[in-house]
């Protein structure tokens, strides 16, 4: 059973300066061909900054810092047993590379299911960008198999 | 833009161990289930099995090269199955009907992704605005 009082609590923030290659990378593993995704200057020409992230990309953000991993380890949540129940993303602004993005995270629910063999863990995010811009924001629903 | 409009399906070669290894390190999702065969197995699956953000991205090309992702407001799934090794996604999406998201006129887009199977591994909705 995940301790009812993480409900309601903020994360740490993370941060990330959104690297072009990263970009690029990410787009290569999805086999994403747009060059928007791929190449600054074609991207320039469609009317954004530099390389778009794609529009999971932000996702990622607190898998890098280790946001998420601390949040499963401090949960006592074990790799074996979680699963990805839904996502969301609501968007704001276009996110390039050279942005500087923040996530900041709050649980938002925890509840269980048939008869506590499956606990459920929402956590839902604001992204702002280095002008203070919100850009996104995203919901994870976290399944814990017990 | 109307109801009904299909989206232009996606296919996605099938999954294998190379994708899901290129994926961790790009996505920065590094849970050994999707690339660690004994670790998957101590886990009590059969193998690794892909990512669901990876489906995710999938069908979020599907929208993309659909409409500009700077029309897209809204992207919501449920990852309703495991995509195992072999299975072989179709994207697909449909136009549901016409919606007003905070005073602008958009769509509402269901989308799904299924193996060649016909088994349903992800469902879910996009709004997008209409210009």
């Amino acid at each position: 059973m995940i301790d009812r009082a993480w409900l309601g609590r903020e994360l740490p923030p993370s941060g990330m300066l959104l690297e072009r290659a990263r970009l690029q990378l990410f787009a290569c593993a999805i086999g994403e061909t747009d060059p928007v995704y791929l190449n600054a200057s074609a991207a320039r020409d469609a009317g954004y900054r530099d390389v778009l992230a794609a529009p999971t990309f932000l996702f990622s953000v607190e898998l890098d810092s280790g946001a998420t991993d601390r949040l499963l380890r401090e949960m006592d949540i074990p790799l074996s047993k979680l699963l990805h129940g839904e996502q969301s993303f609501r968007y704001h602004k276009p996110v390039c590379a050279g942005d500087r993005v923040t996530v900041k995270s709050t649980i938002s629910e925890i509840y269980n299911r048939k008869g506590g063999a499956l606990e459920f863990v929402a956590r839902t995010s604001r992204v702002t960008n280095q002008d203070d811009e919100l850009v996104a924001e995203l919901r994870s629903l976290l399944v814990v198999r017990h | 833009m109307n109801p009904g409009d299909k989206l232009p399906i996606l296919k996605i070669p099938p999954v294998d161990r190379t994708m899901l290894a290129l994926f961790a390190g790009a996505s920065g999702d590094h849970n050994p289930i999707h690339i660690d065969i004994d670790f998957a197995r101590r886990a009590g699956m059969p193998d690794v099995f892909a990512h669901g953000m990876l489906g995710m991205a999938w069908l979020g090309r599907l929208l993309t090269r659909w409409v500009p992702q700077s029309r897209l407001r809204k992207y919501e799934v449920r990852f309703s199955g495991i995509t195992h090794l072999g299975n072989a996604i179709h994207c697909s999406g449909e136009v549901m009907e016409m919606v007003e998201l905070d005073g602008e006129r958009c769509a509402r887009v269901a989308v799904s992704a299924s193996n060649q199977y016909g088994q349903n591994k992800i469902i879910g909705e996009a709004i997008v605005a209409l210009h």
